[in-house]
């Protein structure tokens, strides 16, 4: 297992290395003078100068990235042109609020597509098979910038039961949180179903059938347990789109969370900022895969031994 | 469900096509004093901040989805099928290369880099365009690359080297058309998802600029009306959802079709 470690996190390094110089190139793909594009067309030369100085632009292209990349090691992502925060205090402080939003979409997705594939897989073929794959189909295509909006009009306007923005209460909490874990929730669902329905069909299931398990036992004691790897390892590697579903919920609903800080910096042409959010968003993700393969590793020794 | 989709994708064609012989309006002329007024016999889905037609404004805004889908998913499966069967095919550096590429891009998570680029280069229909193709066509490489991976071993590739075809010949002739019909499923669903991307980036202002009709634009100004005018948000975004509906029915249907282990199967 040691072995596997090693590999997958000798693995890791140059993709991290590669994430790295994407986001450091950025600044550079902006057209003209990126001192200029951020100050805008009106500034005055002196501000532009005094910019390109305390971003380092002046500077040598390689000497740039050596910086970039060892502040980025230590954590150290320039400062917020707008506030003059440091970039990595002002993710940290929406951290909380974007990690409260994705356990809280996590948690509505699992809640809603186990059960669900569990009950088209045993059904298979059936009324309720059908009702559950169009179901799962459906909120695959429903974006959730359009959810959002939807829930919002029904759930906040028309019936005034939720809060229709910001962060507080649990309250707040409900409608980010089914519109960020909708189309989760469907992915995990088909899922479920046709890893379910691959177990099913083994003979370990059959034989537990034949030595008088129900049909209830032999489902969720023995197919269901084993389905749960691929199943596990989706629900990691759609951590991802959780970040990047985040972005669009939170920017909807008001969320004081990373996601939103990228949108308004964006908007700001706080650049650095702008760098940052990506980098952290980018490099948590990677993080998040390497724990779903290692889990995996764990979870099928036949992964460690390939 | 493949009719369906088939169905849903060839009416979203038609109404693209023949949007402005269908629309009783223009969709960029105003009436500023039926502002925001609701659905009725004369607008069928009302009118939008500034008295535009929303049917009109819809059936532009198929153009510009199936127009940055088709743009979007063609660039991505020709650059990346070209790149995936270079990679699977002479392996050693060359796809060492192509590989870490493609594994650097698939450390963003789906549409961070496009946001990313579209911040940096500008909101605008190309740059948008531009952000999702050079996302877009890792899939198709990482696709192509292990199916390549399988046929280059293949007697009939073999074959064709043995008896002296050129190395572009056997990949254009041998190799790439085994490949097509996983890329032909990948395409479908990707008009899918880069219709989707597209409207997300217009609905974060940073794809396609006004007054161009994009769904995703409408959305994004319908955000501000939610009170008073929620038909500004549920038709723009009803055209979404079937329109991303049809293409996932109909890759869906594809995949069940031209895959020997699912072909007959009810799962």
């Amino acid at each position: 297992m040691l072995r596997y470690l090693f590999r997958r996190l000798a693995l890791t390094i140059p993709v991290l290395l590669g994430v790295a110089t994407l986001v450091f190139a950025l600044i550079h793909l902006i057209p003209g003078d990126p001192a200029q594009a951020m100050l805008g067309e009106t500034a005055a030369e002196q501000d532009v100068q005094a910019l390109r100085e305390r971003l380092g632009l002046d500077r040598p292209l390689l000497e740039q990235y050596g910086r970039f990349l060892q502040g980025a090691v230590r954590g150290d992502l320039g400062v917020s042109l707008r506030t003059s925060e440091p970039v990595s205090q002002a993710i940290l402080t929406r951290l909380p609020a974007t990690l409260e939003l994705a356990a809280a979409a996590m948690l509505v997705a699992i809640g809603v597509a186990i059960p669900l594939g569990i009950v088209a897989a045993v059904g298979r073929g059936t009324a309720v098979d059908r009702i559950a794959t169009t179901l799962s189909l459906t909120g695959i295509s429903i974006p959730n910038f359009w959810l959002g909006p939807l829930l919002a009009i029904v759930f906040a306007v028309e019936l005034g039961w939720l809060p229709v923005s910001g962060r507080g209460t649990l309250a707040h909490l409900v409608l980010p949180a089914i519109s960020l874990g909708a189309a989760l929730a469907a992915i995990l669902a088909r899922m479920t179903r046709a890893s379910l329905l691959e177990e099913l069909r083994e003979p370990y299931v059959q034989a537990a059938r034949a030595r008088g398990a129900s049909r209830t036992r032999a489902v969720l004691r023995h197919a269901f347990r084993n389905s749960l790897i691929p199943v596990v390892t989706l629900i990691g590697l759609q951590f991802g789109a959780v970040l990047t579903g985040a972005v669009i919920t939170e920017t909807i609903f008001a969320w004081p969370g990373i996601g939103r800080l990228l949108i308004q910096s964006i908007g700001f042409r706080d650049y650095p900022l702008v760098q940052g959010c990506i980098l952290f968003i980018a490099v948590t993700y990677v993080g998040m895969n390497l724990l779903t393969d290692l889990m995996y590793g764990v979870l099928d020794p036949r992964i460690r031994y390939e | 469900m493949s009719r369906v989709g088939a169905a849903i994708v060839l009416a979203a064609v038609l109404a693209a096509l023949a949007g402005p012989l269908l629309a009783p309006f223009d969709p960029a002329s105003q009436e500023l004093a039926l502002r925001l007024e609701g659905p009725n016999g004369v607008h069928w889905f009302g009118l939008d901040e500034l008295g535009r037609d929303i049917f009109a404004r819809v059936l532009a805004g198929a153009r510009i989805s199936l127009l940055v889908g088709l743009v979007v998913v063609g660039v991505s499966a020709s650059v990346g099928t070209a790149l995936g069967s270079i990679a699977g095919y002479f392996g050693g550096r060359i796809d060492e290369a192509i590989s870490r590429a493609i594994d650097i891009l698939l450390a963003f998570p789906g549409l961070l880099l496009a946001i990313a680029l579209v911040a940096v280069l500008g909101p605008s229909l190309t740059n948008v365009v531009l952000a999702l193709s050079l996302i877009g066509w890792v899939g198709y490489a990482r696709l192509v690359r292990g199916q390549v991976l399988r046929t280059r071993e293949l007697e009939f590739v073999q074959a064709a080297r043995a008896l002296g075809a050129t190395t572009p010949r056997i990949l254009l002739r041998h190799v790439i058309p085994t490949t097509l019909p996983a890329v032909t499923v990948q395409a479908t669903l990707g008009m899918g998802g880069a219709i989707l991307a597209e409207a997300a980036l217009s609905f974060l202002g940073l794809g396609v600029q006004p007054p161009t009709p994009s769904w995703g634009t409408m959305l994004n100004y319908g955000r501000g009306h939610l009170l008073d005018a929620p038909h500004l948000t549920i038709f723009p975004g009803l055209a979404i959802a079937i329109l991303v509906l049809g293409f996932n029915f109909l890759g869906d249907g594809l995949r069940d079709a031209l895959d020997p282990a699912t072909r007959g199967r009810k799962d």
